[in-house]
This record gives C-alpha cells, structure tokens and sequence, in this order.
C-alpha cells in the first residue's frame, strides 16, 4: 500500500468551536501526529470554501486520508464523504471527528481542558484514519413488484399510484371488502362529501387497474428477505401463498378507542364519535340534546398524545345534525378545541354560528355523566352546570391496532410506545421505516384524516418506487467478513443477527457463516459475538477501535 | 472542577442512533458536564466486544461506558440484548481481576435524553473520581495488575467465554437441543466457573511465556493452589498449548507451545 497521508482540517464553526476551544493550538498538534501530511483551519470546513480546500488538498498533495474535526457525523458525514468522492478519494476513507456537540458545546468554561480534550479526539480519530481502507458500495438489483398491506383508503391510494406508474401490486386486506375505516364514516369533512362514494370511487379505479391484485380475508404470515428481495407470505382463507416483491407499504390503518369504563359508555345512550358516525349513516339520530366530550380517553396518561382528527370529527358531526334538526341542542365539551389550519378553523366558526355550545372542562375536574343529565365544571364561567341529555357521544382518540406490533415483528419494524409504526426520522424520512424498502402510510403511522392519509399515501408509494424505477439499490458496506479458516459454523452469529443477514451453509470447507451483504445492517453484532473471532466488520474493525482506544491512552503534548 | 485531586481518564462507546445523538443533543442544548470523557462512535452498542473494554483498563484507562438504545428501541432491534448480556461478562471479569465492577457502566440514552447523558457522565466522571486511579481498590502493584487484565482479555477472546454469554438467551429462556432448558441461577454459576477456569487457563499461559516453570513454580508465582494449577496445565498440555521442554530433577518444566 502506498504511503498514508492524513489531512486533518479543523473547523470553527464560526465560534461555535473557535471561541471555546483553541483552534490554531488543535492544528499545531495535529500536524505533530503520525502520518499526517497536512492541517488547515477553517471558518466553516462545510461551506463551498471549506470543501474545494478539502478536495484541492486530495488533488494537490496527495492526500489519502481526511479527518475533519468538527460538528457530528448524523449530520455532516455524508457531506464531507460526498467531496472526498468528487475529488477521487473512495468516501470511506474519511473520518470524523466530534469537537462540537461532545467538547466546545459541553464544556464552555474550561478552554484549556477543552482542547485537551480535543487533541485527544483528533488524536484518536487520526489513529482511526490510519487503519481506513478503500469500501464499495453494495449494488442490489430490485424486483419491481410491490407488496400493499391494508385496503384502507391509504392502501388503496398507494396501489393506485404505484400501479400508475407501471409497477404490479399485490394488496393485502384482512377484512372481506376494501374500504377500511372508511366503510364507518358517513361524511367527511370539511367537505362533506360521502365516505362511501370515495371508496365506490377508489375501488373503481382498483377494478380497472389489471397491474393491481386484491387479495381481500387475507393476512400476513410472515415476511423475510431485504430491500428489493422481499418474500411474503399471505394466507387467503385457508390458502397459503408466497408473494415476491421489491417493496412493502404498511396501511393498516388505526381502531377507535372502544372505552368499557368511560363516562358511563353503554353503547346506547353514550357512545362513542364512530359509533355517532354509523347511526348517522344508517339516518337512526334521534336525540335532541346531544352532548359530545372531547378528549374522552386521551391526553391520558396510558395515551398521552393528541389524536388530532376527533375535534374536526365533533364540529362536522354536531353541524349535520343541526343542519337536519334545528331544534336539537348540542354541547361540545372540550379540553382544548384543535382546528389548525383554515378550513377546520372555519369548521368551528360555523359551529358557534349555528349554535352549538363550546364548555371549555379541565382533566382535574372531568364531566360527570349521571342517568339524565351531565355535570360539568365550566372553567370559562367557573361554575359547575347540568347539562340533560338524550345522547352523550364520547370523541375517544385512535389507537393502533391490536396485531401492530405482531406485524412489525415480522416486517422487522419498529412501532413506538403506543403501538403505531415509527417511522426512519420525523422529517428526513417521514414515510420511510429504518428497514429498507418498507414504508409506511395513513393512520398505522399516527392519527390522520383523510387527505393527510392520501398525502402519506403518495409519499409513500413514490418513496416505494424510487428503488423500483432505477432497478436497484446501493447499501453502505459496513457488513462482516467471515474467516473460514476460523470459523466453525457453530451459528452464534445466525442465532443473535436480527436481521437474518448471516447464515450458516454448506460451503467447501464445510459449514461455514454466510452473510447476506444486503440484508445486513451493518450493526457488528455477529462480530463482538463470534467465539472464534472469525468475523471483522467493515470500517468498524476490532483493529480501528482497539487503536483508538490506544491513541486515547497515549498522553497528549 | 480543580478540586478534585485526581481527574481520572474515561472512555466512552456509544451508539450510533441513540446514545451518540443523545450526546450530540446534550451538546445543542449546551448542557455542561466535566471534560473527562472520550467518545468512540459504534453502530450499535453491540459492536462493543467485551475484549474492548479490557483493552481500555489495560491501557491504564480508569472508567469506560458503554451506551446504547434503550431496550426494545435499538435501531438494530435486538442489537442491545446482546450488550446487556456481553456486558454483564465483561463486569464479572473485571471483578475477578480484581477491579472494582463499577469502573464499567452501561446504560441506555435515546437520542431526546441529552440530559440524561450528560446526568449519566457527571455521575460516572465522580464515581470513578472517589474510587481513585484504576487499580486503586486492589492490593495490586501496576505490573501484576496489567498481567492480570492481559489474562483476562484473553480469556474474553477465547471460544468458552464467548460461546456461553451467546447462548445465554437460548439456555436460560428456550430449551437447548436435548429440551433441556437452565435456570438463571445455574447458569450464573456455569458462567462464574467458567471465568474462574479461562482466567486461570490464561494466566498460567502468561506466566510461562518467557520461561519454563514447573507446576510448583506458577503456583507460587501467580498465588493459584498447586491441585488447581496441575489440572488447568494438564488441560492445556493436552490441548497442545504448552509442552514440557525440560525437566529439573524429577520436576517437568512447562512453557508455550511455539508453532
């Protein structure tokens, strides 16, 4: 191998770094450091400036390695590995290292501990730099086919759209009928139109579509396989079936929170906003005095988060029924009244126009609901009232569904602490899973109305087909490299991968672990494990640690 | 942050997606904590092989952290279990060194607990404050002490340890290919002789590097009981890691295998 030539450049970040640490002092030191052929200091080693100095370097004084010393590599890495590649230098061949958020930022009263500190990181990070070799990146080829779980209206629109665009679908739904929730609703706001002809209509659109496979009374068995490469198996009836496919969406939807021990819920005269929605489709809404509690259920503590569509839901729901009985009397009991935006803002100025009565309640002092009427501490008035009524409807917020976390399970997914799918990052990667080649959409996600859900819906499924239109994917190659001089296919490592990205087959030299290269993700467990040591993950080598731990050690100057 | 009068070195590994930007998010919130941690970034706290840690106590370090995703939110999903456990180990065998246990902390940070890194540092930075320079708590002189974490990183690199902490899931929790399935307790004190054994075994290697030495002799010379030293030397004879290369009077003289 050629002559290791490190350039280390040490940002300011304006003065994020330069006014709490010593940055000429840094590179001073990090020029005294083995194998380092050059150091520079820049205002902002991310802006134009910094990174044509970084490439003019690669060029002009053969660099072959490059440490930049400054902000976090969640953030900047890709950056600086992109302008290591577009100076011909392999992007795997750059290091970070952290002087901001874990030094200048958290120790600003200590400069000359700071940049000890520093030197010690950079130090380390040099020593890390060294033992960097040359990584490809992985290509996979990718199946073009798509694999939609749930028929709700945010399945649909998914398998519509990804259809569109050529590719085949297979959609999956557990019920005997498309629709999902939809097939509850009776209007939806804030246009009131009717839920059904929006399903009538996406069905349509389905039947039409020869690209789209409906697979209704179906589930999901199990799922195996990586981006690209997916296998699901599907029971139909009593029918078991293996479906290929490059991607998966996740729309399986949410349930209404059904109380059993809630304001007095009977299912009769107090139910809940969806029960309300049913009666009102099948015309059954007899009730003069309606009383309808928001937040019933939620902003709890077993469910702390808002659900978000159940205050529009209460304002649409009281305005029909007094659009068709002018008569009736409706109070709505509300913590806090949720109407972002313009037309649901509208939406509660036609309410109050037309009459219905707002009790602002607090969760320390809950309505009471007795046989004939309701007890409620106004907090605007400050002063408790009796409400009678015919009808008590409870807004009870949405909640996963009861097999979310089964299915996740399977598809290797992660749901949060109340059981929706969590997506990769809540804005880089809003529909995307952490697991390649899944995405998620529509009330599985988290509490969506309709157009959110059809907004995720299209997110989704252009998310989905990006991999399908280009055929393939790359995946960085931090992925082991089995000895099979060591290794004695004793299967530790297949047992503890989560992602069944190591296997033990038969191989010439007997059994022997095989990784999955694209099924891996590059966490090194299989690594730390192996019994023989007979694994070395890529650029996260024992060798690369252990000499950091050692440059650690080495006292600084 | 002068009054302390030993400001001791502490290692930290911490993962990618939780504890790492837990840390990052300690730094944009400007939450201040002391200056005496170095981070070393690793995909998961799972990368982390025990031999690392030693590696660091070896290297004169005082304290070491391993963090990661809180359980059952690993990006890697289960990628933490396997810390949890490895770790576990690492804590006996540096208990069986000598060292105090608590020179290694391992705990779980998300990437929204800024706080609770930087909670979690200024705890551990006072922690390894008061017990002192590594070694401190032990009767050891510096020598002893590092021949001591030399023997007990490999033993945590040798098949017996490794293999048993591996398993641990499947034997305490499922049943093993013969059905049969172990208590907790069992297999605590399976895992406890196993280390007592490895970390002898690796001694002895240790102390007949250099120079052939009779049973008698590594006993002396390492504190072990003459029964215990001549069944761990038979053991690696007959694995062919040491041989006989003389013998004083009626006395054989071992020494390490030379390939």
């Amino acid at each position: 191998m050629s002559e290791v030539r490190v350039g280390v450049f040490v940002c300011h970040c304006g003065t994020n770094i330069g006014g709490f640490l010593d940055v000429p002092e840094l590179v001073k030191y990090a020029l005294s450091l083995p194998n380092v052929a050059f150091t520079q200091e820049n205002k902002y080693t991310c802006s134009e400036t910094g990174l044509s100095e970084i490439k003019k370097a690669i060029l002009e004084i053969q660099l072959n390695r490059i440490v930049v010393a400054s902000c976090t590599p969640r953030t900047h890495e890709p950056l600086f590995r992109s302008a290591c590649k577009e100076a011909g230098l392999n992007p795997f061949l750059f290091q970070f290292v952290n002087i901001r958020d874990q030094c200048s930022w958290v120790h600003m009263h200590d400069k000359e501990a700071a940049t000890k500190k520093a030197k010690d990181l950079i130090r380390m990070g040099v020593a890390n730099a060294v033992l960097l070799e040359p990584l490809e990146e992985l290509k996979i080829d990718v199946n073009p086919k798509a694999v939609v779980i749930g028929g709700g209206i945010s399945g649909m629109t998914s398998a519509i759209s990804l259809a569109n665009r050529g590719f085949e679908v297979r959609l999956i739904e557990k019920s005997e009928k498309l629709g999902g929730t939809l097939n509850n609703l009776y209007k939806l706001y804030p246009t009131q139109i009717d839920a059904s002809n929006l399903v009538t209509a996406k069905i349509g659109e389905i039947e039409k579509n020869s690209r789209i496979k409906v697979l209704t009374s179906s589930q999901v068995l199990d799922v195996d396989g990586f981006v690209g490469n997916y296998t699901v198996k599907i029971k139909q009836n009593n029918k078991v079936q293996n479906y290929d496919a490059g991607v998966i969406i996740v729309a399986t939807g949410a349930d209404v929170y059904k109380p059993s021990d809630l304001y007095s819920y009977d299912g009769e005269r107090v139910i809940t906003q969806l029960e309300l929605e049913k009666a009102l489709k099948r015309g059954e809404v007899k009730a003069q005095r309606i009383i309808m509690i928001q937040c019933a259920g939620a902003r709890t503590k077993e469910r702390p988060y808002c659900s978000k569509v159940c205050c529009p839901t209460a304002l649409k729901n009281a305005l029909l029924i007094k659009e068709k009985n002018d008569d009736s009397q409706l109070y709505i009991l509300y913590r806090d009244m949720v109407t972002p935006g313009t037309e649901f803002e509208d939406l509660y100025g036609k309410a109050r126009e037309a009459g219905i009565n707002f009790i602002k309640y607090s969760p320390e002092k809950e309505p009471i609901v007795e046989n004939e009427s309701l007890k409620v501490y106004d907090e605007l008035l400050g002063e408790e009232l009796t409400l009678p009524y015919d009808l008590v409807v409870l807004s009870t917020p949405m909640v996963a569904r009861s097999d979310s976390k089964e299915l996740a399970q399977k598809l290797k997914v992660p749901v949060d602490e109340h059981g929706f799918y969590l997506e990769a990052h809540v804005k880089l990667r809003p529909v995307d899973f952490a697991t390649d080649g899944i995405f998620v959409c529509g009330c599985a996600h988290w509490p969506s109305n309709v157009d959110e859900s059809i907004f995720q819906a299209y997110g989704a499924s252009s998310r989905a087909s990006i991999p399908m239109s280009v055929g393939y994917v790359t995946t960085e190659p931090l992925i082991p490299v089995v000895d099979e001089e060591k290794c004695t296919g004793c299967g530790l490592c297949e047992m503890n991968c989560p992602f069944k990205a190591i296997k033990i087959e038969k191989k010439e030299k007997g059994r022997k672990a095989n990784v999955i290269a694209a099924s891996c993700k590059g966490c090194g467990t299989c690594g730390a494990g192996c019994p023989q040591k007979a694994i070395t993950m890529k650029h996260f080598t024992d060798d690369q640690i252990i000499a950091q731990v050692r440059a650690l050690a080495e006292v600084t100057s | 942050m002068t009054a302390y009068n030993f400001e001791p070195e502490i290692l930290g590994f911490l993962c990618n997606w939780c504890s790492y930007a837990g840390a990052d998010l300690a730094g944009v919130s400007r939450i201040q904590y002391p200056t005496n941690i170095r981070i070393i970034r690793v995909m998961c706290s799972a990368r982390v092989d025990p031999t690392f840690i030693l590696e660091a106590f070896i290297q004169g370090i005082d304290g070491v952290m391993v963090l990661g995703c809180h359980l059952g939110t690993c990006h890697y999903l289960t990628g933490n279990y396997n810390t949890e456990r490895r770790m576990k180990t690492a804590k006996k065998v540096i208990k069986k060194v000598g060292l105090d246990a608590e020179r290694l902390f391992v705990d779980w940070v998300s990437a929204a607990e800024g706080e609770r890194f930087a909670t979690f540092v200024k705890k551990f930075t006072d922690k390894i404050r008061n017990l002192g320079p590594l070694g401190k708590e032990t009767a050891f002189d510096n020598e002893t002490l590092k021949s001591r974490l030399v023997a007990a990183k490999e033993a945590l690199a040798q098949d017996k340890i490794r293999w048993l902490v591996g398993r641990e899931r499947e034997l305490v929790e499922e049943k093993n290919v013969f059905g049969e399935k172990v208590t907790q307790e069992e297999f605590d004190k399976l895992m406890h002789q196993t280390i007592e054994k490895e970390f002898a075994k690796r001694r002895i290697l240790l102390s007949i590097d250099k120079n052939a030495l009779s049973v008698k002799e590594i006993a002396q010379k390492l504190g072990i009981p003459t029964n215990v030293v001549l069944k761990n030397v038979m053991a690696l004879e007959s694995d062919g890691l040491i041989s006989v290369i003389g013998i004083d009077g009626n006395t054989p003289k071992y020494q390490i295998t030379r390939v």
